[in-house]
C-alpha cells in the first residue's frame, strides 16, 4: 500500500467513526454503578428492557465509590457519565454542592408516583439493602438475638460481636437500643448514640470496614452475631453456613440515581431515569439479586411472588419493621459532625 | 592539558555523558510523571483549596486523632522493624555462613513470599490466628488453652503479619553487608585466642551494623506506610496512618485534608533518611550495595 493509500484509507476509517459516533450520540447515555454481580443483575432486570423499549444505547460504566468521580467529572466542566447509581447521601449532598441536576419530576411520572421519603429533588430511589442483626444458628439455635437491645445485652446474649467501622446504621442501632422507636430516631441524638455505643465497645471484637470481611466473620464463626447489609448475610446462608438475619430494627438503606450537572446527554437521561424505576422493570431486579427495588409499586405489580417478597427488605411488610435511614440528616453539618466524630471514637 | 573541543579524549566523555542521559531519559520522564508531578499536585492542594489556607495542617497538629495515629504507626513499626532483626539477623548469618548452594536456597526461601500478593497472605493469617483459626484449634485440642486466644484483629495480628511481609527487606541488606566482611578477620581474631563468640561481638558484628542499619530502615519506613494488613488484620482498632489517608478523603470530600496526612508521613520519612545518611550513604540503604 502507497502512502496516498494508506493515508485515504485513515480517512475514510476515521469519518466513518466520526459518523456512526454522530448518529449514536443523539441515543445514548452513559450509566454508571458499583460494578460486579449487582450491576449484571441490573443489566437483565432494568439497563437492557429499558434501552430496547426507549430504542436507546445505554454505556456502561462501573466505580465503587462514584463521589470522588462525581466531584472531578463536574469540576472539569465536561462530565462524561450521564446517570449515577450510588448511595442517596451522594445526590442530596451533590445536589446541594451543584455537581447534580435539579429533576424535573413532571418529566418523571414514574418518579412522581413514589413516596416522598423515596425520592429528593435531585434522585430518586433505585433499590433498597438493609443494615440488620445477624447472627450464628449453632451460637443461638433458639432464643436468638431479635433487636438492638438484645445485641447490647451482653448477660443473656454472651458471644462475640461485630458493627460496622462506620457511623452510619451503627449509631441509628445504638439508639434503638436504648429505646429509641425506630420512626422517631431523626434527627439522631449523637450525644446519646456514643455514649450507648461506649457500653458495647469492649464487647466488639472487630469493626469491620469492607461488606466481604462481615460476610468472613459471620461464615467462619469468628462473631456470633454482627450488623451486617441483607445480602451478604443471605449468601453466606446459601453457602450452607448456618447463619440468619432478623429484619426487626434494620436499617432500610438506598441507593438512588441521580444525574450529573451538565451531563452530555441530559434530555435522555432523563428518559431513561423515568424508564429504570418503571414499577416492571423494578419488581424483575429482585429475581436476580437480593436486593429490594427501589419503587414499591414494583410489590403491585404481580412479578415478585409472595415468598420472595417476604424475604425483600423493602417489602412493606418487612419495612414497617425497620428505620427508613434519612440521606437528608446525614448530609446535614450535624450528620457530618457526627461522621467525624466517628474516627476519634474508634481510637480511644 | 587543554580543554579545547578537538581534544579526543574530551570529545569522547562527552559524547558517553550525552549518551547516558539520552539512556536515562525515558526512565527520568517517567519519574517526572508518575511520581514528582502526583506528589507535588498533591502537596499543593493541601496548602490550597479555593485560596491559600493551613486549615489542614491546624487539624494534623491540633487534633488529638492525627497525634494518636502517628504514635501508634511509630509504635507499631519500631515493634516490626525490631522483631525483623531479631529474626532476620540469625538467618542472614546462616545464609553467609553455609556453603553456597544453600545459601541461595536460604535466601529463596526468604524471598519466595514476595511472590504472593500482600492481600493473600493478609488472609492466610486470617486463617491462622482467627478464633477458629488452626493455631487457637491446636492449642485447645492440646488443652493448652481453654478460651481461644484473640490472635487478631487488634495490634498484635497486625504486626505479626507486617513482620511477615518486610523480613526479606531486613534479611537482604543484612546478607550484603555480611557477605563483604573478610572471612581472613574472623581467623585472625581465632588466630589471635579469641573465642567465636568473642571474634563475633568485636569484629562481625560491629562490620554489620551498616547492614543493620539499612535493613532497620527500609523496614521501618516501609511499615510507616502500611494500608491493607492494619485494615484486614487492626480489627477497625488499629488505625494507622495510611487509614487516616483514606479516612480523610470520605470525611472531608476534598483531597487537601488527606494531602495534609501524607505530606507530614512523607516528611517524617524525608528526616528520617536524612538522620539515617549522616551514618551510612544512602545508596547502601536503598540500592542494597
Amino acid at each position: 500500500m502507497t502512502m496516498r493509500q494508506s493515508f485515504r484509507l485513515g480517512c475514510a476509517l476515521l469519518g466513518a467513526i466520526g459518523l456512526t459516533g454522530a448518529a449514536d450520540a443523539a441515543e445514548q447515555i452513559t450509566f454508571v454503578s458499583q460494578g460486579g454481580a449487582y450491576q449484571q443483575a441490573q443489566t437483565v432486570a432494568i439497563l437492557d428492557p429499558a434501552a430496547r423499549k426507549l430504542g436507546i444505547t445505554i454505556n456502561q460504566d462501573s466505580i465503587p465509590d462514584a463521589w470522588p468521580a462525581i466531584k472531578t467529572q463536574v469540576g472539569s466542566g465536561k462530565p462524561i457519565w450521564d446517570v449515577v447509581d450510588t448511595p442517596t447521601g451522594n445526590c442530596l449532598r451533590g445536589g446541594e454542592q451543584g455537581l447534580i441536576e435539579k429533576l424535573d419530576f413532571s418529566k418523571i411520572p414514574n418518579g412522581a408516583a413514589m413516596p416522598e421519603a423515596y425520592r429528593s429533588p435531585y434522585s430518586v430511589s433505585y433499590e433498597f439493602y438493609s443494615s440488620v442483626l445477624s447472627y450464628s444458628q449453632k451460637t443461638f439455635p433458639k432464643d436468638a438475638p431479635n433487636s438492638w437491645a438484645d445485641f447490647w445485652d451482653v448477660k443473656k446474649f454472651p458471644g462475640r460481636r461485630a458493627l460496622r467501622n462506620h457511623p452510619f446504621a451503627t449509631l441509628e442501632a445504638a439508639l434503638m437500643a436504648d429505646g429509641v422507636p425506630p420512626d422517631k430516631l431523626y434527627p439522631l441524638d449523637v450525644d446519646r448514640a456514643f455514649k450507648k455505643l461506649e457500653e458495647i465497645k469492649p464487647h466488639i471484637t472487630v469493626w469491620w470496614t469492607s461488606g466481604a470481611q462481615s460476610a468472613q466473620l459471620l461464615n467462619d464463626g469468628e462473631v456470633d452475631m454482627e450488623m451486617a447489609w441483607n445480602g451478604r448475610v443471605s449468601a453466606v446462608a446459601k453457602e450452607g453456613a448456618k447463619v440468619a438475619f432478623t429484619y426487626n430494627e434494620g436499617i432500610l438503606q438506598s441507593t438512588s440515581l441521580c444525574i450529573l450537572k451538565g451531563a452530555p446527554n441530559l434530555e435522555t437521561a432523563v428518559k431513561f431515569l423515568n424508564e429504570a424505576v418503571d414499577p416492571v422493570h423494578q419488581a424483575n431486579l429482585p429475581l436476580h439479586i437480593d436486593y429490594g427495588p427501589g419503587n414499591p409499586k414494583a410489590f403491585e405489580t404481580g412479578v415478585i411472588k409472595s415468598e420472595r417478597a417476604a424475604q425483600l427488605p423493602s417489602e412493606p411488610a418487612n419495612a414497617a419493621k425497620q428505620a427508613l435511614m434519612s440521606y437528608a440528616w446525614w448530609s446535614s453539618p450535624a450528620g457530618e459532625a457526627a461522621e467525624k466524630r466517628w474516627a476519634s471514637f474508634m481510637q480511644k | 592539558m587543554t580543554t579545547s573541543l578537538s581534544d579526543p579524549s574530551q570529545q569522547h566523555q562527552r559524547r558517553e555523558h550525552g549518551l547516558m542521559l539520552a539512556l536515562v531519559s525515558p526512565a527520568l520522564l517517567v519519574i517526572l510523571a508518575l511520581i514528582v508531578l502526583p506528589v507535588g499536585w498533591l502537596a499543593w492542594q493541601s496548602i490550597y483549596h479555593d485560596g491559600f489556607t493551613l486549615e489542614n495542617y491546624r487539624r494534623v497538629f491540633t487534633e488529638d486523632l492525627y497525634w494518636r495515629s502517628f504514635a501508634l504507626t511509630f509504635e507499631i513499626s519500631l515493634a516490626v522493624m525490631v522483631i525483623a532483626l531479631l529474626l532476620g539477623y540469625p538467618v542472614a548469618y546462616l545464609a553467609n555462613s553455609v556453603p553456597k548452594g544453600w545459601s541461595i536456597l536460604i535466601l529463596s526461601l526468604v524471598v519466595l513470599p514476595f511472590w504472593t500478593s500482600v492481600l493473600v497472605r493478609a488472609y492466610a493469617w486470617l486463617a491462622l490466628l482467627q478464633r477458629t483459626g488452626v493455631i487457637n484449634q491446636f492449642l485447645r485440642y492440646l488443652d493448652v488453652i481453654g478460651e481461644p486466644l484473640a490472635l487478631v484483629h487488634n495490634v498484635f495480628g497486625t504486626v505479626v503479619a507486617t513482620v511477615h511481609i518486610l523480613l526479606p527487606f531486613m534479611v537482604l541488606p543484612l546478607y550484603a553487608t555480611m557477605q563483604k566482611i573478610p572471612n581472613d578477620l574472623m581467623q585472625a581474631g581465632a588466630s589471635l585466642g579469641a573465642s567465636p563468640s568473642l571474634t563475633f561481638m568485636r569484629v562481625f558484628l560491629p562490620l554489620s551494623l551498616p547492614g543493620v542499619l539499612a535493613g532497620c530502615t527500609m523496614v521501618f519506613v516501609l511499615c510507616l506506610g502500611f494500608y491493607i494488613t492494619p485494615e484486614l488484620l487492626g480489627g477497625g482498632r488499629t488505625v494507622m496512618v495510611s487509614m487516616l489517608v483514606s479516612r480523610n478523603v470520605e470525611l472531608y470530600n476534598q483531597f487537601g485534608a488527606a494531602s495534609a496526612v501524607a505530606v507530614v508521613l512523607l516528611l517524617c520519612v524525608l528526616a528520617i533518611f536524612f538522620v539515617v545518611s549522616r551514618f551510612i550513604s544512602l545508596d547502601r540503604v536503598l540500592g542494597q550495595k
